[in-house]
């Protein structure tokens, strides 16, 4: 059994009064399945607005009010699709916790780095004031930010944007969750930055034994970290397999298409004398 | 026969210093030098990528180029005028030559103009002469987009035919240099290609020169001959694409080249669990 089972997961949204299809239901998010067994890392990857984070927030019980989500997602066997707020609010930060895009709005401003990072460990794990800020220390220690003692009390915005990275993933492991989920979590970095922060969830990931799920439009962060791959296109999942056999031989004609795009602008991709203007695929746009 | 390439632009030891705001009344105001002696020449028909990550200078550099912004020493200059930001009409004559193509082509174009109107005004504004509105078809037309599209607005287009709509507008003037800031790192991979593709076919076509800053290296390695590598405020590294890729000189070059992911095709060297 896997920790997580996604099963024909649906989102739609009814448009409201006022729009010019008021009434009409757009379904966002169509009978997408795939699971994740525990300590196995899988890429979700598709371009914007292709349904991903949508996809993501939906499983763990985030996606917006106005969104019905039809389905089943399974953790450790149980269905979590329709508990209660209270419910999914114990199970995300204790067993599966995210990491999202822009540190800059997921983190709190007014509030020092340290007392965010023992938040979750002070309400999940009832540990003391004092506890949890030693435990914070550690974590900031264990992501690789300088000088621990004082991180903890600097603001997110006395930090670079790679160190609120490495805040919001200690954030995320505080009460070391089987799932972890990121949401495109080095897009906002510059590469060399980017490349630490993928190490640095690479190993942490082997060295929790977590699941992860990460998102992402760049196929070249996924194919060395995770071991399964699936592919969105407007709010399907197109293909769902093994990673290092889906990029040698992709079904799918759209992920050919993404997969020769990612390849020709890569940086060792040969100097070309091609004819120009030859795109394997035409897409709108 | 070096000395006989028709040089464009050019820039030589281009220093800025920014005065960061005073922190204390009695302090002085600290400095922030964001470019330290800067050169770099671009021939006709060539096409130079500026690299580098955020905060390196690439953007000041841009700045300077385009005399939008003033070097605290040094020069630009074009087939050897000085190039300093003055009054509108004085760079009027530059403005012909060199356009520019920003990241957010939403926020570059004017939402309450049609798309002939935003390709028009650089024809009005830099008085080139001819019919305006045959111009404004044919470089649709080079940039392939529908001459009936010319009546919609900037935000019935999807993010590359936006894209699309404000090369159109840089490239009416017939400038010989294009100057693109980031113009591919807003949009997605599939349609990226399709403007790397575009430009390249232009440059080609209309024999333009490009000056393409990006920090995606695969983008320059994609479009462009030679390379500068910006490191706070220096150019570490220069060269040919293709020998700066493969065999770059400085630290700094080999850190960003090592750090760029790549598509591996074996997979996760690591097997799970235990492994």
């Amino acid at each position: 059994m896997s920790l997580l089972e996604v099963t024909d997961l649906t989102v739609s949204f009814e448009r409201g009064p006022g729009h010019r299809s008021s009434g009409r239901v757009k379904t966002v998010v169509d009978g997408v399945s795939f699971e994740i067994a525990s300590g196995h890392r899988l890429g979700l990857i598709g371009e914007s607005g292709s349904g991903k984070t949508i996809t993501a927030l939906s499983v763990i019980g985030l996606a917006p009010d106005r969104a019905t989500v039809t389905g089943s997602v399974r953790f450790d066997g149980q269905e979590m699709l329709g508990r209660s707020d209270r419910e999914l609010s114990k199970w995300r930060g204790d067993r599966v916790a995210m990491v999202f895009q822009n540190p800059l709005t997921s983190l709190n401003p007014l509030m020092r780095v340290g007392n965010q990072i023992a938040e979750p460990l002070r309400q999940r794990q009832k540990m003391s004031r004092h506890d949890a800020l030693t435990v914070a220390v550690e974590l900031c220690g264990r992501v690789g930010l300088p000088d621990p003692r004082r991180t903890v009390r600097a603001y997110p915005h006395q930090l670079s944007g790679g160190q609120r990275q490495r805040v919001g993933i200690a954030i995320a492991l505080a009460c070391r969750p089987a799932l972890l989920i990121a949401d495109e979590p080095t897009s906002a970095l510059d590469v060399t930055v980017q490349a630490e922060v993928v190490a640095l969830l690479e190993e942490l990931v082997a060295e929790l034994d977590m699941a992860l799920l990460f998102i992402t439009h760049d196929l070249a962060v996924v194919s060395g970290l995770c071991d399964q791959l699936a592919v969105m296109r407007e709010g399907k999942i197109v293909e769902h397999g093994a990673m290092a056999q889906l990029i040698q031989d992709p079904g799918d004609p759209f992920t050919r298409a993404l997969f020769d795009a990612a390849a020709r602008t890569a940086v060792d991709a040969p100097v070309s004398g091609e004819p120009f203007g030859v795109s394997p695929v035409r897409m709108p746009g | 026969m070096s000395m006989e390439v028709d040089l464009l632009l050019e820039a030589r030891n281009l220093r800025r210093v920014y005065k960061l705001p005073r922190t204390s009344i009695l302090g002085g105001r600290a400095e922030r030098h964001a470019l330290r002696g800067v050169d770099l020449a671009l021939p006709a028909g060539g096409s130079l990528g500026i690299v580098g990550e955020s905060g390196s200078g690439k953007t000041t550099l841009v700045r300077i180029l385009l005399g939008l912004d003033r070097a605290t020493s040094g020069s630009v200059l074009y087939r050897g005028r000085p190039i300093v930001p003055g009054r509108p009409h004085s760079l009027r004559w530059f403005r012909r030559e060199v356009q520019i193509v920003f990241q957010d082509p939403l926020s570059s174009l004017d939402p309450r103009q049609t798309v002939e109107s935003i390709i028009r005004e650089p024809l009005t504004c830099l008085q080139i002469e001819g019919d305006h509105h045959a111009r404004v078809l044919e470089v649709l037309d080079a940039v392939g987009l529908e001459a009936d599209m010319r009546r919609r607005y900037p935000y019935e287009f999807s993010g590359g035919q936006q894209q699309r709509i404000a090369i159109a507008r840089a490239i009416a003037a017939g400038p010989a240099v294009l100057v693109g800031d980031e113009p591919v790192s807003a949009l997605d991979v599939s349609v990226r290609i399709q403007i790397l593709d575009l430009l390249r076919r232009l440059a080609t076509d209309m024999g333009l020169a490009l000056v393409l800053v990006s920090h995606d290296l695969g983008v320059v390695r994609h479009l462009c001959d030679d390379v500068l590598v910006l490191h706070e405020g220096v150019a570490v590294e220069r060269g040919p694409v293709g020998e700066v890729f493969t065999r770059p000189q400085h630290d700094y070059t080999r850190q960003l080249l090592a750090a760029v992911p790549r598509i591996r095709t074996s997979g996760p060297a690591r097997t799970t669990r235990g492994g």
